[in-house]
């Protein structure tokens, strides 16, 4: 009777177990089933656009095109080539002087935009949309205003000096000012998208802090550099990050503010814009994929060792 | 004494208030003169010192834009490009960001971390091949050409990925038990849930959609396949220095987006803060 008893507890419960399984082993199979059926287009989408195009450059960059879109293996000729000739070293060292002044000077000022609209202010939403403006606004056109406001005849930055008994330079076709011009706009275009960040990175920060500070007699400026600054590098970090990607891909404002014609094009194409030419222009496809392999070798580099680096800077709570 | 700090804080913010006035103009400048531009005539732009306000205001530098260049078709192609990689991204994304949130299967983190690598590269590594696949297809010059790779996004799945990953387990436990599938409850329980990451994707989305250039400039350059970006570059290839007529192509290029922005403002303002925190 006993061991009957345990018997069918026994058989009970391995019915019960058994039916735990397959309901487990159906559910898993429902998981497994959604699962791929949810992901399958982004990840084929990204296999077929994005994935296999950036095997398919790598490969490129080693070939040579001719002109009905034959190729032929050349090793690392293009690479060779690449790293001899002066228009591309040129452009690498144009990208990161662009790079190098756009991305602090942008960061700075967009903090300190942003601890003037974390004040007691009135008003702080409507500067805040003005200064946000031109992120909203298409580079082609940003381009464009900037181009008329930076002519060295006709152009309104011009006329102002003028108006105070200075001549301003041309700006955008002597060579060698013409890159510096490029960042004012780019920092001008980017200014406003950092602010909205490092604004609400401001408010995340809790008051505890501040009212500690005063009470221990801390003025304006310690608090800014002993407490602003050190909350805020997570988010300066990011931004930082972000900055740079999209800064080494600079194209559309040298594309539209100077051009291929320009006698300032040598000084300030950057890589990107180096890589369309020879992509889409010159037809020197494998060579412009070795420009695209090596920009993304450079961001690679530059991401890691940010990465490295944050762990002395970045301020995580 | 708190009379003295009070008349301090005033001079502060007085302080405060002129740089941040500074600032605002040097902002807003540019569009300021690029719409008084587009009201003047050719003389009036090259006139020295300058005219800063028309005479008359000429209009029909806006009409000249459609005159020489199919306008509203880069108007259409624009907004049907935008539209349909909005809705697109927000689907596709969001159905694969639920999956690797909250759906456990073989090979997810492979399948994960391969996507995330997408993120690490520059757009241009793409280009070429996918300009090829575009001369494959025979898509050069259409619209599916602007669109179809734009559907889909790394960073959009990563970015709602970050949403769906922080939801309480319970719902879609009762969900289930209510007998629900993964579909259903993606579709009920956590799309609504996730609205401010959608809201954010959307406008991330729409902003670079209406705004590139490069893409365009590439797959399509029959004048009535052309966005509005490249409608521009090209309005400047033909009319070099006729700024009057190159401003009225700005403002007829800029307008719809800072129209949506001023509306959206909290929505943009709100998305953009976002990103940065996720």
């Amino acid at each position: 009777m006993n061991v009957m008893n345990t018997e069918l507890r026994k058989g009970k419960s391995g019915i019960k177990l058994k039916a735990a399984s397959s309901f487990k082993n159906k559910s898993k199979r429902s998981d497994w089933f959604w699962g791929y059926l949810m992901i399958a287009p982004t990840i084929l989408g990204l296999a077929i656009f994005y994935m296999w195009p950036t095997i398919q450059t790598i490969y490129f960059s080693f070939t040579k095109w001719g002109a009905f879109g034959n190729h032929e293996w050349i090793g690392l000729e293009n690479y060779k080539q690449l790293f001899h000739d002066p228009n591309v070293l040129k452009a690498f060292e144009n990208t990161l002087i662009y790079t190098v002044i756009t991305v602090p000077v942008g960061i700075i000022l967009s903090i300190f935009i942003a601890v003037f609209l974390n004040q007691k202010i009135k008003g702080v939403s409507f500067y805040r949309t003005l200064y946000f403006l031109p992120v909203v606004t298409m580079p082609a056109a940003i381009a464009m205003v900037w181009k008329w406001l930076y002519n060295s005849d006709f152009g309104l930055i011009n006329e102002i000096l003028r108006s105070v008994g200075m001549k301003g330079p041309s700006w955008i076709s002597d060579p060698d000012i013409a890159l510096y011009s490029i960042i004012l706009v780019a920092v001008w275009s980017s200014v406003g998208y950092n602010m909205v960040i490092f604004l609400s990175g401001l408010q995340g920060i809790s008051k505890t802090y501040y009212e500690a500070a005063t009470i221990d007699g801390a003025g304006p400026f310690t608090k800014f550099f002993k407490i602003t600054l050190p909350m805020l590098t997570p988010i300066i970090f990011f931004v930082s990050i972000m900055s740079l990607i999209n800064a080494f891909q600079v194209f559309d404002l040298i594309l539209m503010m100077i051009g291929s014609t320009s006698n300032a094009i040598e000084e300030t194409q950057s890589v990107v814009y180096l890589f369309y030419q020879n992509a889409f222009v010159l037809n020197n496809k494998g060579f412009a994929a070795a420009i695209a392999v090596v920009l993304l070798a450079v961001i690679l580099v530059i991401t890691a060792i940010q990465m490295k680096l944050q762990k002395k800077w970045v301020h995580y709570e | 004494m708190s009379r003295s700090i009070g008349v301090k804080g005033k001079r502060i913010n007085w302080i405060i208030h002129a740089i941040l006035i500074i600032g605002a103009l040097i902002m807003v400048t540019p569009f300021i003169w690029m719409i008084l531009t587009s009201l003047k005539t050719f003389g009036e732009t090259t006139q020295v010192p300058p005219v800063i306000f028309p005479k008359k205001i000429q209009w029909h530098n806006y009409s000249d834009v459609f005159g020489t260049l199919p306008f509203l078709k880069f108007y259409w192609n624009t907004i049907i490009t935008t539209l349909a990689k909005t809705v697109g991204q927000l689907f596709l994304c969001s159905l694969a960001a639920y999956a690797f949130a909250r759906i456990q299967f073989p090979g997810k983190n492979v399948l994960f971390i391969l996507m995330l690598t997408v993120l690490m590269v520059p757009g241009q590594v793409f280009l070429l091949p996918q300009y090829m696949i575009m001369v494959k297809l025979g898509w050069l010059n259409t619209l599916q050409a602007l669109i179809v790779p734009g559907l889909f996004s790394a960073f959009g799945t990563f970015l709602l990925r970050q949403f769906f990953m922080s939801m309480p387990k319970e719902l879609e436990e009762a969900a289930k038990l209510d007998g629900c599938n993964h579909f259903q409850i993606y579709w009920h329980i956590m799309l609504p849930l996730a609205k401010s990451g959608l809201i954010a994707l959307a406008i991330f989305t729409a902003l670079w959609s209406w705004n590139d250039l490069m893409w365009p400039l590439i797959v399509n350059s029959s004048p009535d396949k052309m966005t509005l970006s490249a409608g521009l570059a090209s309005l400047q290839g033909q009319h070099l220095t006729n700024y009057s007529l190159l401003m009225a192509g700005s403002v007829l290029a800029i307008w719809p987006m800072i129209l949506v922005f001023i509306f959206l403002q909290k929505q943009f303002i709100e998305g953009i803060a976002l990103t940065g925190s996720k």
